[in-house]
């Protein structure tokens, strides 16, 4: 076979590892969206919130030091300890826990039944106020973001594809770690939404919420659940992300790799998450394998949104989204 | 920080409500916002400490208190202008955009208004035509000097020969990084080497393919016309790949300390272009301590001295001061007005001496400016990342560019600039004379 084909197929697979990152952003939207009709711009943020306060809780920075310290003329940045990071993890989600509890709190609970652009206007405050907040308690420096997961190229593929077809592949061995993730993820999600009581609860609030309330279940509740799952999904996208380039304010815009995937895979469905960001990923990188000759390259970003576009003509609720029928 | 900031801001709209009093206005178009600000927070934080240690330690500039203002950018161009609009009536004696694309807008309009600008390491690199560009000013060194410093180096390491060697040139796909583009092409056809260029969107979050481009061409090189989050993944993703780190060399927008502590280990080795020297080794920092961080007037923690990018704020505040001093010194007046400032940069001459009396000594080149070169040399160092260390150390003295060929390209630029825009070039007479 001509190492042009080896190549054209180590480019796909490399994109469907892309794919499964944008995945993990859309997956976060994913879940608000179903749960609340809510377009939650603050997804992005919320990663990279989650990823400044694990990074601050595991290498002991003392939260809002530069403010304590403007205030009160002290020197203080560091507890001097670091935490392991299955705590600094477990701390960081009662972070997000909390955070989930004052967007219900301070946020929803005084917007319910407005109109859906007045929900999103909302998340894009709440986006800001987070990016203000992560600066104010961590810093804006860049961080390094170590939580033990392997790096760089995985020699045993390089090995077996060699012996096999005479072509070592390249595959990130934290792209690897990234796809395993995202599988146990959706299939957490899955059997909690399908066999706990708070799941079905979730699914019924995403049916209809009327029918929802009539039986007993708490929509403010859900709400906070859900956030505090999208929370979950948060932290996860930012650890993966982060531990590739740092943990840096641009962070945020991942949010923007995740909208063409929502735009495919449907703004209601879980595996359309996926299988949009496989879609994406792919794509874009393929384009840019064949293109970048003839194009200069660069051509990812716009790239994602003309294929989304595409599917729009067709496909206008997404692979997986539901049809909207309204009646009149 | 940010309660610094706010008393900061109330302090200048005080001063500003005062009755008018002689001062210098130093402006700062910085970002310590948005996906940028790792890099733009220190450069700030150098500009206005150096500011302020002249303030506080010599009473100003010839006696007269320098004024600061800070409007945010965001590294965003509509706001960049945004900001030029509100400064434009303050007399600002200098901007310093700290952005290309908010450069290439700033330059009809400074032209028009009589304000000059300073792009250090960046902007338009035809403006180093004094004649066409009257108001803007780009020594010691911009994009052009940097990527023919890059190609010497390079000869240097290749005894002279370059000839079937194949390097890269990872660029962020904006005008930043598009502008070494011209150099290096017409370089590759004069010293025999192939250019591969690989364009990467921003902010480069993810670079995989063009990576996986690299590992595929097998260039002996990669030079990289990075900025922000874009720098860390390609240090990372040529890590990845197992690229030879000393082979991988970034400009001076590509060689702060934020750009490979994200790496760890896997940085070590990586090297970068540098206008000025880095670290704390230099007496002008014992001065910040005492009269600026000591005092608790410093604009940020008063952790980042000898950063990279705190070191390139403070030398492009000392080089604001110095021409200060010279229109002050052509002029015989204190209180100088933006055109007075433009004669002052137009006549500058920075020496080793003054280097070494300004407390700076090594730390940037001597040079010159003059209507006909508003470049300075071009002269930059190459400075490698030890990981171990945590530090950057210098592996070379200055290596000069190839001006002949520089000059040949600022000519054609600048010269059909004019044409475009009904500029017949001329050197300005000074200020009132």
């Amino acid at each position: 076979m001509p190492i042009e084909v080896f190549f054209a197929i180590e480019v796909a697979i490399n994109g469907l590892m892309a794919g499964v990152m944008y995945a993990l952003v859309a997956l976060g939207f994913v879940l608000i969206f179903k749960a609340s009709g809510i377009f939650n711009f603050a997804q992005g943020v919320m990663a990279l919130f989650a990823a400044l306060t694990l990074v601050g809780l595991q290498t002991g920075q003392i939260p809002f030091a530069h403010l304590i310290n403007a205030i009160f003329g002290t020197r203080m940045h560091h507890f001097g300890w670091d935490l392991p990071t299955i705590v600094a993890i477990i701390g960081t989600m009662a972070v997000m826990v909390l955070l989930a509890f004052l967007v219900e709190r301070l946020v929803l609970k005084h917007l319910v039944n407005q109109e859906p652009i007045i929900l999103f206007m909302a998340t894009i405050g709440l986006a800001y106020l987070l990016e203000g907040l992560g600066d104010v308690m961590w810093g804006a420096e860049v961080k390094q973001l170590d939580v033990g997961l392997p790096q760089g190229a995985s020699v045993w593929i390089g090995d077996t594809t060699y012996a096999l077809f005479g072509y070592d592949f390249f595959i990130d061995k934290l792209a690897l770690w990234a796809a395993g993730i995202a599988a146990v993820l959706v299939i957490g999600l899955t059997l909690f939404s399908q066999y706990t009581r708070q799941g079905r609860a979730l699914r019924a609030v995403a049916d209809d919420h009327q029918a929802a309330l009539s039986v007993g279940i708490s929509l403010r509740a859900i709400w906070v659940l859900t956030w505090s799952i999208a929370g979950f999904v948060a932290l996860v996208a930012g650890i993966m992300w982060g531990a590739s380039s740092g943990v840096q304010f641009s962070l945020s815009l991942i949010a923007l790799k995740a909208l063409p995937v929502l735009i495919l895979g449907g703004f209601t469905s879980i595996p359309g998450a996926i299988v949009g960001g496989l879609i994406i990923g792919v794509g874009e990188k393929l384009f840019d394998f064949f293109f970048q000759p003839i194009v200069g390259g660069a051509t990812e970003n716009w790239f994602a949104y003309m294929l989304a576009l595409v599917f729009l003509l067709f496909r206008p609720q997404g692979l997986f989204g539901e049809k909207i029928i309204e009646r009149v | 920080m940010k309660t610094t900031h706010f008393a900061a801001a109330l302090a200048v709209g005080m001063t500003a409500a005062a009755p008018a009093l002689a001062e210098l206005h130093f402006p700062s178009l910085s970002y310590r916002t948005g996906p940028f600000a790792p890099g733009g927070i220190p450069f700030a934080d150098g500009y206005s400490d150096y500011l302020t240690l002249i303030n506080e330690r010599d009473g100003g500039i010839g006696g007269v208190r320098i004024r600061q203002s800070e409007c945010e950018t965001a590294y965003n161009t509509e706001r960049g202008v945004e900001c030029y609009q509100g400064l434009r009536g303050e007399d600002p004696l200098v901007l310093q955009p700290l952005s290309t694309g908010i450069t290439y807008q700033l330059i009809p309009r400074t032209m028009q208004d009589q304000i000059p600008m300073h792009t250090m390491g960046y902007g338009r690199t035809s403006a180093v035509n004094g004649e066409v560009f009257n108001w803007t000013f780009n020594y010691p060194a911009n994009y052009w000097d940097g990527a023919s410093v890059i190609i010497n180096y390079l000869l240097e390491e290749n005894d002279g020969s370059l000839d079937d060697k194949k390097i890269a040139l990872l660029y962020h796909n904006s005008a930043f990084g598009r502008e070494p583009i011209p150099t290096l092409t017409r370089l590759s056809e004069r010293e025999g080497f192939e250019l591969l260029t690989i364009g990467v969107d921003s902010p480069g979050q993810q670079q995989s393919s063009q990576w996986l481009q690299i590992r595929r061409e097998r260039p002996d090189y990669v030079i990289m016309w990075g900025w922000g989050v874009m720098n860390s993944t390609a240090i990372q993703e040529a890590a990845n790949i197992r690229f030879p780190m000393e082979n991988f060399i970034g400009v001076w927008w590509s060689g702060s300390e934020q750009d490979v502590i994200p790496v760890g280990a896997g940085a070590h080795g990586y090297k970068a272009l540098a206008m000025h020297g880095t670290g704390r080794d230099y007496p002008v920092y014992d001065d910040l301590q005492t009269y600026v961080v000591d005092r608790g007037l410093a604009a940020g923690t008063g952790g980042e001295l000898g950063t990279v990018n705190y070191s390139r704020g403070m030398y492009a505040a000392m080089l604001a001061v110095e021409a200060a001093k010279v229109a002050q010194e052509i002029h015989g007046v204190g209180q100088i007005t933006p055109a007075m400032m433009r004669d002052g940069m137009a006549n500058l001459v920075i020496t080793e001496e003054l280097m070494e009396s300004l407390g700076l000594p090594g730390f940037g080149p001597a040079f010159e400016v003059d209507c006909t070169n508003h470049g300075g040399t071009g002269a930059a160092m190459i400075q490698q990342w030890d990981a171990n260390a945590r530090e950057w150390n210098l592996i070379t003295d200055w290596i000069l560019p190839d001006r002949e060929l520089i000059m040949e390209m600022v000519m054609e630029d600048s010269l059909a600039y004019a044409a475009e825009n009904d500029i017949t070039p001329t050197c300005l007479d000074r200020s009132g004379g």
